[in-house]
């Protein structure tokens, strides 16, 4: 039995808001994967609760008009791993929540809870924010949208202001049509682990495929939260594509980037695998691209 | 012949059916919950506990501290008690302490009617505690001034031995010689059964009774009744289907305290289920051995002398103390026998978790560093590892003074040829031998020397008890333990081979109920199907004897002519069944003039132990940028003489080289060196290898030497498969990079570290 | 039945939740009535909103073949099926089974306690030894089944890696869902 002070279940979005601004107490759990192992710690104990687990409405995976790709908020990672929508325009989130846990995992862990919690260890974080996703919230005063990177505020810490939960995250057309991604997940093992360092690259090429149009890199556990190796991006964006092009952009990866020292891992062992896994997920990525590189 | 032979498990259909009863699917509703207060400093005086905050929250009916327990300090290690005082284990822990050892130690517990009063009644219990230094090193636990865990052991050490052979000084001073050193060292790691330990108690017919899971229901008996002050008789223990122990619940746990708190409470029925969590904290962990090794090597690859020295981490109280670290010890001489050898062994306490006994008893560390130090060896003098390795082990013929265990077959050497085949040794050996780039690959081996029970170290004893049905079917319990091993049908198997009935005749009694089932002293040392083996057959023979004496009264041919085969009395003259056990049975039974019910019970002392041997061979995938280790492939060979039932000895097989895995690759405690505390005590934290951490390629293979002592040619198995995979793998990684890592696991973080000290990075 | 028998009684956490009811009230609303379907059978509940699906399917339906390991979903022991697929019930609110099929290894044998091929490919190859987690692994596998797909041995390796052994090394597991994979869809 779980000590929770009271739990108040959702059916609908709107319920949920008002919910939630009636008990200004109370916290949001989705799949419970995390809160439910934090009460059980003690840390959120005799606590009130908003389940918006039975929302069904935030379980669809859909491509709107402009060719954005909008998956709800509670698609679970299995669900998100295998949907066909997902699978063809954005391959690398797929392999990304595929990794995560395993398939219990996959099945209660949503993609939403796992933005929400603010962990930088989080599969889909560093990926989405390789793909420059923005995320949909709903409160009392209606829809609001920002850009995932701008919603992560600090280790454990999203904007979600009173009365508001994450319905929706959404990947326009421009962020994924025409680039090949990789996503490396470096953990101890290779199931049911979390990240120790995580990279998501997405690279486009011209179309004569000499010349690095765009280029995105996103870490997860380099930094307080999943983040851009902003520096490193724009040392290889624009650049031709030869034998320098790697070297080029791993002489900037860890800029800006700010691994911790924990006894999970080591800063120094984090910063070296900051460039050993981008240059793996480089030169995968070429190779996807049809590039043979020099 | 039914010993041999693949039979099915008789627990299987209940064990893939949910039918398979553990300890918390036989607790009746409506129990009391009990949890323990855990001590969250690692070494301290608790001044007082304020329990006033505690006590008001509704639900909790009691909270206990450590100044209410009786002041009689207890031993926990599942060893057979010793008539000599001066032979017992170390009595240094109370029910609840107030001398607090390490970071979670018990120091108060509550009684509630429901878990979530228990919560939040641990979270109000405030401790006062006056702080003392701490130490989590044995080496630094041994120095002068270090803090004192125990009263009575100065400088830490509880236990201190040594073994010396020839004269080394002397020996060292031939010429030629070339001295190879190293430190190896090998971590605490954690059992980790899936199912956590669990017990309830209540009082019953004016006992107490505890189902707990237990490796060790008869000296569980022991432990409670000497912690609670009560007679022996007075305490029953039930064991129903554990859920796993590997040497960790070969200690009593928290079935003394379970007891207390019953009796506390009026002998109203107590729960009390460890956590996950705890059961990391404090239960046991193995120890932690630092290995310092010298050899003095001819150029032809003879050894002139050797030298051994260890330190063993004790953690907090004794549980299993030196004799885990003195077993490693003794392998060392034996194992590449030498003329001149100065071994030195420590065991200490320090403010860490208790090790105690964990599957391998001191082998899986000592065959760590011991051939880790062999392939040292091979690199730095240009030897073979393979050939290094036949040509310096054990003789045929070798005797230990000491167990007069005796070599009879050459098993190592013919374990070492049938692995090195079986992964194609040689060739591969070859083709990694110049190797460049970010990926490579290598080849390994590890070799390791083992026991079967404990004697002449403590007794070694079983007893059996064989009841016929009226349909002829034979009841039969053992005091010995199924705890997933199969140990209950290999028993099944030897008792229907011995008695002369169908396999399927043999009802064993799996649970075991100290009030009913004779003395065992349990499932430890890999003892059991050997010692059980002489129980089995003796009482078997005065079974037979009885049926067939009765036999001779009813078919009037002489006890000499008669024989019971397959279930079935016939005459051995000619082989005619002459009538069905079942029928002799009911007729004796149910006789006007002369009823009979079947039955034997016997004890078996067993004044032997057998070498067991083995070796396994290991093919790793070595990413240097990423400081990963793959296993590709990995083989053990075993002699454990003849195989009782060969499918369940492979399963067996299996499962400890997936412990060999970890130990070698992923496996390791942490503790926080700030505090003491252990920082990964959950299952995400320690990395267990999950289904997709194994190669695809793990293989037992057998070298079946009849064991001459065993009535069934048998002898261990349920440790060897743990002993030599670590080694097997750290010495393959060597052959991929050149580089020896001294410390397992070789996880990423180590890798890393010994990467960068070769300066294998291209940066 | 034992199972009816044990719905009949009230669990000692009912207990204790019906006497925290009396000294707060305010509890009453924490109880739900769900539906749902357990081992193709329908059942209806009233739980308390705090129950996890494990507590609810040993306590209250006496699925006993639920086995607790670390009560925070990383060890596999505890797993059903909830609509087909594998959840571990250690980290699920009973109340969420509301309106749903759930299926636990009870649910596998016959009519008439006829095994599985499934369960009798675990006793074949020998796929279990102290028992503990074959529960989990054998509904893991269930739901592997249940997608109706042919996996090949790193996809079966895969689908089972939320469920720790300790004593097989998983090798026979392994080789037990192979051969009902090599039954149902023919070999590979």
């Amino acid at each position: 039995m779980f000590d929770i002070k009271a739990l108040y279940e959702a059916f609908s979005v709107e319920e949920a808001t008002r919910l939630l601004l009636e008990h200004p107490e109370a916290r949001v759990m989705a799949g419970g994967s995390d809160n439910l192992i934090k009460i059980r710690e003690g840390k959120l104990a005799n606590r009130e609760f908003v389940s918006i687990y039975m929302i069904d409405e935030l379980r669809e995976i859909k491509l709107e008009e402009d060719g954005t790709l909008r998956i709800g908020s509670l698609c679970s990672f299995t669900q998100v791993a295998s949907d066909p929508l997902v699978l063809k325009l954005v391959p690398t989130l797929a392999k990304a929540v595929s990794l995560v846990g395993g398939p219990q995992v996959r099945n209660i862990g949503t993609i939403g809870g796992n933005t929400c919690n603010g962990i930088t260890s989080a599969d889909s974080g560093a990926t989405l924010v390789a793909y420059d996703a923005e995320v949909e919230l709903h409160g009392a005063e209606g829809l609001r949208r920002l850009p995932l990177r701008d919603f992560y505020k600090g280790v454990g810490k999203v904007d979600l202001r009173p009365g508001e939960i994450q319905v929706a995250i959404r990947i326009p057309r421009s962020s994924y049509e025409g680039y090949v991604g990789e996503y490396i997940k470096y953990a101890m093992r290779e199931a049911m682990d979390i990240a120790t360092l995580s990279c998501s690259v997405n690279l486009r090429l011209s179309e004569d495929k000499k010349t690095v149009e765009d280029l995105r890199i996103a870490y997860g556990v380099a930094a307080p939260v999943p983040t851009r190796a902003l520096a490193a991006e724009a040392a290889g964006r624009g650049q031709p594509l030869d034998q320098n092009f790697i070297p080029k952009v791993l002489a900037h990866i860890t800029e800006g980037l700010s691994p911790r020292e924990s006894w999970r891992a080591s800063q120094a062992f984090r910063l070296h695998l900051i460039k050993a896994t981008a240059k793996r997920a480089l030169e995968t990525v070429l190779q996807r691209s049809g590039v043979s590189q020099g | 012949m039914i010993v041999g032979k693949s039979m099915t498990r008789v627990d299987a259909p209940d064990k893939v059916t949910g039918r398979a009863k553990f300890t918390e699917d036989l607790l009746k509703q409506g129990a009391l919950v009990a949890k323990v207060l855990h001590s969250n400093v690692a070494h301290a005086i608790v001044r007082s506990i304020d329990t006033t905050e505690a006590e008001k929250v509704p639900g909790v009916l009691k909270v206990f501290t450590c100044f209410d327990v009786p002041d009689i300090p207890f031993a926990t290690a599942g060893h057979p008690w010793a008539i000599e005082e001066s032979h017992r284990d170390v009595a240094d822990r109370h029910l609840l302490n107030r001398h607090v050892r390490y970071y979670g130690d018990d120091v108060a517990a509550v009684v509630a009617e429901n878990e979530i009063a228990c919560d939040r009644a641990l979270r109000l219990i405030k401790v006062d505690y006056e702080v003392l230094p701490f130490v989590l090193d044995a080496q630094e636990a041994m120095k002068d001034g270090a803090p004192l865990v125990h009263e009575g052991f100065p400088n830490n050490i509880c236990g201190h031995s040594e073994i010396h052979l020839g004269n080394v000084a002397e020996a060292i001073k031939e010429d030629g010689l070339t001295k190879i050193e190293g430190w190896y060292e090998t971590p605490a790691v954690q059992h980790s059964h899936i199912e956590p330990p669990i017990s309830y108690a209540y009082e019953e017919a004016g006992k107490i009774v505890v189902v707990s899971s237990t490796q060790i229901p008869q000296i569980t008996r022991r432990v409670c009744a000497i912690a609670l002050g009560l007679p022996w008789g007075k305490v029953r223990i039930i064991k129903p289907y554990i859920g796993g122990g590997f040497g960790n619940k070969q200690d009593a746990l928290y079935e003394p305290l379970n007891a207390w708190l019953s009796q506390q409470m009026g002998g109203r029925t107590v729960l009390l289920s460890i956590s996950r969590e705890e059961t990391f904290t404090s239960t046991r962990v193995r120890h932690g051995i630092r290995y310092h090794l010298c050899s003095w090597v001819r150029q032809d690859g003879s050894f002139a002398a050797r030298t051994f020295q260890c330190w063993s981490n004790q953690g907090a109280y004794g549980s299993h103390s030196h004799g885990v670290t003195a077993k490693g010890m003794g392998a060392f001489p034996q194992f590449y026998p030498c003329p001149n050898v100065d071994c030195e062994a420590w065991t200490v306490y320090t403010n860490r978790a208790t090790s105690g006994a964990m599957r391998g008893y001191g082998i899986p560390q000592v065959t760590f560093a011991m051939e880790a130090h062999t392939d040292d060896i091979c690199q730095q003098m240009g030897f073979d590892p393979l050939e290094f390795r036949k040509k310096n082990t054990m003789p045929v013929g070798y005797v230990d003074a000491f167990s007069k265990n005796e070599n009879y077959f050459d098993s190592i050497r013919q374990c070492l040829d049938k692995g090195a085949e079986a992964i194609d040794f040689k060739r591969k050996q070859k083709e990694y031998a110049e190797q460049s780039g970010d990926i490579r690959r290598g080849v390994g081996c590890a070799a390791f020397w083992y026991n079967t029970a404990v004697w002449p170290i403590s007794l070694e004893s079983s007893s059996c008890r064989m009841l016929v049905n009226q349909d002829g079917s034979v009841q039969m319990q053992l005091g010995e333990t199924e705890i997933g091993q199969g140990a209950d049908t290999a028993f099944s198997q030897m008792a229907a081979e011995a008695i002369g009935v169908p396999f399927e005749d043999i009802h064993v009694v799996s649970a075991q109920d100290t009030d009913v089932t004779p003395y065992g002293s349990g499932s430890y040392a890999s003892r059991q199907t050997y010692v059980a083996g002489f129980a089995i057959r003796k009482t078997a023979d005065i079974l037979r004897e009885r049926i067939l004496n009765y036999a001779h009264e009813i078919l009037r041919f002489p006890v000499a002519l008669l024989d019971i085969v397959d279930g079935k009395i016939i005459r051995s003259s000619d082989r005619r069944e002459l009538m069905t056990l079942g029928e002799l049975a009911t007729q004796a039974l149910y006789s006007l003039e002369h009823s009979v019910q079947f039955s034997a019970e016997s004890t078996a002392q067993i004044k032997s132990n057998a070498y067991s041997f083995g070796c396994t061979f290991a093919e790793v995938e070595v990413d240097i940028p990423l400081c990963k280790v793959k296993v590709l492939n990995m083989i053990n060979v075993h002699d454990c003489g003849s195989l009782i039932n060969p499918q369940l000895a492979e399963a067996q097989v299996h499962g400890g080289m997936s412990m060999a895995l970890g130990y070698g690759v992923t496996e390791k405690c942490l503790f926080d060196e700030k505090t003491g505390r252990m920082l990964n005590n959950n299952l995400l934290d320690y990395k267990l290898g999950t289904s997709m951490d194994h190669p695809d390629k793990m293989q037992a293979f057998f070298v079946e030497n009849p064991e001459p002592t065993s009535v069934f040619g048998t002898k261990s198995l349920g440790e060897p498969p743990a002993n030599s995979g670590a080694p097997a793998i750290r010495n393959a990684v060597l052959q991929a990079t050149g580089v020896a890592i001294n410390e397992n696991p070789l996880n990423p973080h180590e890798l890393f570290r010994a990467f960068s000290e070769a300066k294998l990075f291209d940066e | 039945m034992n199972e009816e028998k044990n719905l009949s009684q009230v669990c000692a956490q009912q207990k204790a939740t019906d006497r925290e009811i009396q000294e707060n009230p305010e509890l009453a609303r924490q109880m739900k009535t769900i539906r749902f379907t357990l081992n193709g059978r329908p059942r209806q509940l009233t739980v308390d909103v705090r129950l996890s699906l494990l507590e609810m399917l040993r306590n209250d339906c006496g699925m006993t073949s639920v086995k607790r390991g670390c009560e925070v979903g990383e060890c596999g022991a505890c797993t059903v099926l909830i609509n087909d697929e594998p959840f571990d019930s250690c980290i699920y609110l009973a109340i969420w089974a509301d309106g749903k099929d759930l299926t636990t290894l009870e649910g596998l044998e016959g009519p008439h306690g006829e095994l599985s091929d499934l369960q009798q490919a675990f006793v074949d190859e020998a796929a279990l030894q102290c028992g503990y987690c074959t529960p989990g692994f054998i509904m893991a596998a269930e739901a592997i089944f249940r997608a109706g797909k042919r996996l090949s041995r790193d996809e079966i390796r895969r689908q089972i890696a939320g469920n720790l052994c300790r004593c097989t090394g998983y090798v026979n597991i392994i080789k037990a869902i192979e051969k009902v994979m090599d039954q149902r869809f023919g070999p590979a």
